[in-house]
């Protein structure tokens, strides 16, 4: 009995119809075709070809033909669609016509760098905490908490479609720390139990999904973007991350001070170094920017501290003799989890193959601080715009060898092709302020 | 003990074998048709009433069945309707409006005892059972999806419920000596297979600190 065997007994016994390959573009969204269980068996062995000319960062045009083969460590029946002659998914590896991993899939980027990570001795464990909204519509902002009068207790709609995502993401073998309202009106928050990155990211994949397909079963629209609402909370993807040696969490070390191993102290310095270049990979989207302003527990400076909250890094546990992780505030949950993942675990890995030294602590506010001061301590800022974001990125030789020429390449390309339309649009803003007066 | 599920629409009028049943010592839930094909878990053993009306009485064991082909499901009629009874219904037997007690409790025993004897193959704990010829895990009547490495992995541990393994036994046990990753690959798996099983039954699967794990019968939740 194998992986596969399991997987088509499996298929069999569920009356299983249709099964759903899923992979990810280069910009992280899911992407899926669907065979039949006739054709399962062929996709294990040589994998199913499809165009990737028409997926973004793909094929270019010459090369569009691909073949996705499916991981079936990842199948899962799909618990949103019906029980009987139900749908399963499986997550696929993006192979070129000749049978070698494609250069361009962020599933195998990650897996490069995680391997990285292995031959180093270490594997990268991740809890993040996705961040979204539900509206009435995708056309506006109208949260469902502020419903009008007579509505039936909106409330409880909200709570009643975490509730089911919820079951929907533990049917699915997702596991959910905690879920909960959050800070600004019809804003809610799903925490995962950390996993090795690669389960994670897929995680992250599916949780998306999931809490779309229950929006949308509803009636409502759930979104990721990072910052809908002008004056309220964006939506962010905190995530903690763990090095792990076997059973022994790498950021340990209670002979150490604060209990922070020498490599927790290295991979933070990484992370810090290279938090410019890596910014566009976490906050991908022109929007991302309007998240990260002073004000609203967004990070803006680059620093990291054991408990404040406006830093870009902290260690919550340190120097209290608990278990440390280190959570990242900037990711946003719009990003591509694979990429996103595989930066930051780069910079990390870099940070301890150079040895680099950790800066002190930010221990005083730095959001009050004035710029001066901030620069006293060494503080800078995270890139305020995609383009100052892309701009760092360009130059990063870290990033273009993690994620390999052409995925650089293409994905600085189509980032600066949103700059540009973004940088000729007229806004209301403009229209507002300037039109009375000039 | 199993869970009973009792569908009917006129609930007051089966108030005393339901009581019955509950001192019986089963588990008992009554719930109208349409919650019984969509709604409500799957129950151990279903009786439906069809003693008001035949027609729907047949519906609601037919979509039962499409529910689960191995729940045993009992209708209840009236000795004039016997005549309606037949293979069309689905139903794997039918008990007398106005049964007994001890009867219905009887019925219900050589129910459950002859979809034991079906899953001859079956490892069950507690209210988990894996069915190793076809590769199903039900708990308390309800399907699991599990990938195979979480089936290997919740197979081992019910192969001896209560004994405690290491994570470096249960890697190379169900991972394999030539797995490269690390022990927290259990725990990743441990935590998808609590998940799946549910907050009722997450706690099966017992944490021991700083050794390993172990399965249990009984819930603490």
């Amino acid at each position: 009995m194998s992986d596969q065997d399991y997987v088509l007994r499996t298929v069999e016994e569920r009356d299983i119809r249709f099964i759903r390959l899923w992979f990810t573009d280069v910009l992280g969204f899911l992407k899926s075709f669907a065979i039949t269980p006739a054709e399962l068996e062929a996709a294990f062995e040589e994998g199913m070809g499809f165009d990737g000319s028409a997926i973004e960062g793909f094929a270019r045009e010459k090369e569009a033909d691909m073949v996705a083969r499916p991981d079936p460590s990842t199948f899962q029946v799909l618990p949103w669609r019906p029980d009987q002659q139900g749908v399963a998914r499986m997550f696929c590896d993006i192979l070129t016509p000749e049978g070698s991993p494609f250069a361009g899939d962020p599933r195998f980027v990650l897996r490069k760098t995680l391997q990285r990570a292995q031959e180093m001795g270490f594997e990268f464990y991740l809890g993040p905490e996705l961040e979204y909204f539900y509206f009435r519509s995708s056309e506006g902002t109208e949260g469902l908490d502020q419903g009008g009068y007579f509505d039936l207790t909106p409330l409880d709609v909200a709570s009643d479609l975490r509730k089911r995502t919820v079951a929907y993401l533990e049917q699915m073998g997702i596991s959910v720390e905690s879920v909960h309202h959050e800070v600004a009106p019809s804003q809610h928050e799903i925490v995962l139990r950390d996993a090795d990155a690669l389960t994670m990211a897929d995680s992250v994949m599916t949780a998306r999904l999931a809490v779309k397909e229950v929006a949308q079963e509803a009636g409502v629209y759930a979104t990721f973007m990072p910052k809908p609402i002008q004056g309220a909370w964006g939506s962010g993807m905190h995530t903690h991350m763990a090095l792990y040696e076997g059973e022994r969490n790498a950021f340990v070390d209670p002979e150490e001070p604060m209990g922070m191993s020498k490599v927790a102290r290295a991979f933070i310095a990484g992370i810090l170094q290279h938090a410019h270049e890596i910014t566009p990979v976490l906050n991908q989207w022109v929007n991302s920017f309007k998240r990260l302003v002073p004000g609203y527990e967004a990070p803006v400076y680059i620093c990291w501290a054991r408990r404040n909250r406006s830093a870009l890094l902290r260690v919550p546990g340190a120097g209290q003799g608990r278990d440390i992780r280190v959570e990242v505030r900037s990711p946003d949950p719009a990003c591509n989890p694979y990429l996103a993942f595989a930066a930051l675990l780069a910079a990390g890995l870099k940070g301890i193959a150079d040895n680099t030294d950790l800066p002190p602590e930010a221990t005083e506010d730095i959001h009050s601080m004035t710029d001066a001061e901030r620069r006293a301590h060494g503080i800078a800022s995270l890139p305020e715009d995609l383009y100052e974001a892309i701009a760092a990125m360009e130059g990063s030789a870290l990033l273009r060898e993690t994620f390999g020429e052409q995925l650089f390449e293409h994905f600085i390309r189509n980032k600066r092709a949103e700059w540009k339309a973004y940088r000729a649009y007229v806004s209301p803003w403009e229209i507002e302020r300037s039109l009375p007066i000039l | 003990m199993a869970d009973v599920m009792v569908v009917s629409e006129r609930p007051e009028d089966l108030w005393s074998l339901v009581n019955g049943l509950e001192a019986g010592g089963h588990r008992v839930a009554v719930v109208s048709g349409t919650e019984a094909a969509t709604g409500h878990s799957v129950p151990d053993v279903a009786l439906v009433d069809a003693v008001k009306d035949l027609a729907w009485g047949r519906d609601a064991c037919r979509s039962l069945r499409a529910r689960g082909s191995r729940l045993p499901i009992l209708a209840i009629v009236a000795a004039e309707a016997l005549d309606a009874i037949g293979p069309d219904w689905d139903a794997d037997t039918f008990m007398l409006d106005g049964v007994g007690v001890p009867e219905a409790l009887a019925r219900i025993r050589l129910a459950l005892g002859s979809q034991a004897i079906e899953s001859s193959g079956a490892l069950r704990v507690g209210d988990l059972v894996i069915d190793a010829e076809t590769y199903q895990v039900r708990v308390r009547g309800r399907l699991l999806d599990l990938t195979y490495k979480e089936f290997q992995l919740l197979t081992f541990l019910a192969q001896k419920p209560g004994r405690v393994w290491s994570r470096q036994q249960l890697l190379q046990e169900v991972w394999g000596y030539d797995f490269f990753g690390g022990t927290r690959t259990v725990d990743v798996h441990v935590r998808r297979l609590r998940a799946k099983l549910g907050a009722e039954h997450e706690a099966m699967i017992g944490t021991i600190r700083n050794v390993g794990y172990k399965l249990e019968a009984h819930r603490t939740r």
